[in-house]
């Protein structure tokens, strides 16, 4: 899960690390008020669950009040669009207006896990402002990694060993910071917590004046009040639909839409399509625990996307009993217009029973014995 | 033989007195699997399914000679599991919960360093099946395995049913299919399994099945390369997954440059290992390529 970088920053500030003076903003007005009372110059952020604000125009400097009217409105209520969003872009519902610091210098600092190493790693770099993955694509040898052992925690000679790496003065100041960063990391089950750029003042004070936390989903169960923090805004609304049923969707520009038991046969059978020569719609696994209502939710999701022309059902019943799923589809045709074709692919647990099911019901769905066989009538299929 | 159980495995099921444990309790059973008891704390003296339950996993090994676990436990206090069962002397520890937070496997990997004779498998996998000395210890539908010469080992669940069916269909039996999980931080990792493939003589060819996120294929192609000696026919799966979209799996995420489909068969390929690129065809490929 994602949150904003004003929510991520409040996070900062009750962990004692410093961020520049902000205001929350809504509307135009609250945007002039907010800088009025920060005093000029300021920067205004518009806040969306995305990269690549700055460079998409996202992230303005204005040196008057007409000029926090002019960029707030520019920005309010409508979608930015950055190399992270996709071409809908996102809608920009708040700005944090900011007080403007006179920059020294930039920093990188980043926490994540690393996946080879079982263990969290957190990783600074004198290319500040750069993404992590351009920094490590174009210049490696200006990362500079600690890995951490769970049990302690970062120790102090290894927050003081990256504080003489990027070459700051003030070590004791700098590895506080290093210790708050790590202590959100784990009291939150963050998945990434990023400072990016992490700026020294010209008066010689360190700000975090970018604020990233990504959290593990898996963990959410035991941080009510970050869970609050979603906002569905940010979400495809499809995707957000899906969610609430325990469904993993993923929307795609493509127009098969598919419904599969299993995310790794999900993206195969989205690789399936594409070498069939159509693209995939969506990725959508029910699970291996998928009940009649999940699968009925599911059917209707991939039938509410006006891109789908076609939707292919690939189940390998295990959990998931085949026919659970023909009882799924046969209520969900119930309830909705099916006006695009349906291939279904049954194998696995009850498969005789799911294929008697959805023959004597009536319904008009065309059958494949196997991915192979599915695979030749997409491709035809899409030729006509 | 089989790869981390054989015919003197008994196994205990942490966890039995749920929804899933029991259900998956009974068809390990009918599958042949000897299952001796269970776990689950404050019902000791139950019996599901005919197997006793106790309380902690100590005494269930006292009283049964039970050896090699497999947990069902919900995601909350599979940790405590795990530790548990590696604590009581249980080699074989097959974890099937998903939903395990990453820092918490972080944690449970740590402890598990100091406890090298100790083998864990997932979470968040569909667990282990041994056809040739009728053994599952996980929740796969056993009756699409026969015994056989090919190993494999897996990131997926329901995708590894597809590849082990077509590989039956296609007149290949399998020693020992594994499924090592789709989370960030696994128990085992590709070359864990690979290296216990290299040493089993029954298996005479393995088929690997990678997806997008993380590095561990390109890490087992170089394992492949400087010591493997079987032949491997590889699938990755993803080539068409977007960026920074999670794909259902908590360890499924393409975010920085390597974890993409197409630089992990690149990186397999470079080493010499056979890339299956159709799954539609797979077991036939898996047939032509391993001549078996």
């Amino acid at each position: 899960m994602k949150i904003h970088e004003y929510q991520a920053k409040e996070i900062f500030s009750k962990f004692g690390i410093p961020v520049p003076p902000s205001r929350l903003a809504t509307t135009v007005e609250e945007a002039r008020d907010g800088a009025v009372e920060l005093g000029m110059p300021v920067a205004i952020k518009a806040q969306i669950q995305a990269g690549g604000r700055g460079k998409a125009g996202g992230v303005k400097l204005a040196n008057n009040l007409k000029e926090v009217e002019d960029i707030a409105k520019g920005l309010l209520g409508r979608p930015l669009i950055t190399h992270q969003t996709g071409a809908q872009g996102k809608i920009v519902q708040k700005l944090l207006i900011e007080k403007a610091l006179e920059i020294k210098q930039e920093f990188y600092v980043g926490l994540t896990i690393d996946r080879s190493k079982n263990c969290p790693v957190m990783m600074v770099s004198t290319a500040g402002g750069m993404e992590i993955e351009d920094i490590a694509k174009e210049r490696p040898e200006l990362i500079f990694k600690q890995f951490i052992d769970p049990l302690f925690g970062i120790l102090p000679y290894q927050a003081r060993s990256l504080c003489f790496k990027l070459g700051v003065k003030d070590v004791g100041e700098v590895s506080k910071l290093f210790f708050a960063l790590y202590k959100i990391f784990v009291q939150y089950d963050c998945s990434l917590a990023e400072i990016n750029p992490l700026i020294l003042t010209e008066d010689e004070k360190f700000f975090a004046l970018d604020a990233k936390l990504n959290f593990d989903d898996s963990g959410l169960y035991r941080h009510p009040e970050i869970k609050e923090m979603l906002d569905p805004s940010q979400l495809d609304p499809l995707e957000y639909e899906a969610s609430k049923y325990r469904l993993n969707y993923v929307r795609l520009d493509g127009d098969v839409g598919i419904m599969v038991n299993g995310a790794g046969l999900a993206m195969a059978t989205m690789d399936v399509i594409k070498l069939s020569g159509a693209r995939p719609a969506n990725f959508l696994d029910v699970g291996g625990g998928a009940n009649v209502e999940m699968i009925s939710k599911g059917f209707e999701i991939l039938l509410s996307d006006k891109n789908v022309r076609l939707i292919f059902i690939n189940i390998f019943g295990g959990i998931l009993r085949c026919d659970t799923l023909a009882k799924g589809l046969i209520e969900a045709a119930k309830r909705v217009k099916i006006d695009v074709p349906i291939l279904i692919r049954l194998e696995g647990t009850n498969v005789e029973d799911g294929r008697k099911m959805l023959n004597e019901s009536g319904l008009n769905f065309l059958v494949a014995k196997d991915i192979y066989e599915a695979a030749k009538k997409i491709t035809e299929i899409q030729k006509t | 033989m089989a790869i981390l159980v054989d015919e003197d495995t008994r196994v205990l099921v942490q966890g039995i007195t749920g929804k899933e444990g029991a259900f998956h309790t009974r068809q390990m059973i009918s599958y042949g699997t000897k299952v001796v008891a269970g776990v689950t704390p404050g019902r000791g003296g139950k019996k599901i399914e005919g197997v006793p339950v106790f309380n902690t996993v100590e005494e269930a090994i006292e009283k049964t000679g039970a050896n090699a676990s497999v947990i069902f436990v919900p995601a909350p206090f599979a940790p405590d599991a795990i530790f548990e069962a590696a604590d009581a002397g249980i080699k074989v520890i097959v974890c099937i919960t998903e939903g395990i937070p990453t820092l918490d496997m972080v944690k449970v990997k740590r402890y598990l360093k100091d406890k090298p004779h100790v083998t864990l498998i997932g979470p968040n996998c569909p667990g282990l099946i041994a056809p040739g000395v009728r053994c599952k210890m996980g929740i796969m539908p056993g009756h699409i395995h026969v015994p056989g010469p090919i190993g494999v080992v897996s990131r997926s669940g329901t995708l590894t049913y597809e590849i082990d069916y077509q590989l039956t269909c296609s007149g290949l039996g399998q020693s020992t299919c594994i499924g090592i999980g789709g989370d960030a931080i696994l128990g085992s990792n590709f070359i864990d399994i690979l290296r216990l493939f290299n040493e089993d003589e029954e298996t005479r060819g393995v088929v690997l099945v990678g997806e997008i996120g993380g590095t561990a294929e390109q890490e087992a192609a170089r394992y492949i390369k400087n010591h493997f000696r079987k032949p491997v026919v590889a699938f990755i799966a993803g080539r068409t997954a977007p960026k920074d979209k999670r794909m259902g799996h908590a360890g499924a995420i393409i975010s920085g440059g390597q974890d993409t489909a197409e630089e992990k068969i690149k990186a397999l390929r470079e080493e010499g290992i056979f890339i299956a690129e159709d799954l539609g065809t797979l077991g036939k490929t898996v047939k032509d390529v391993m001549r078996l």
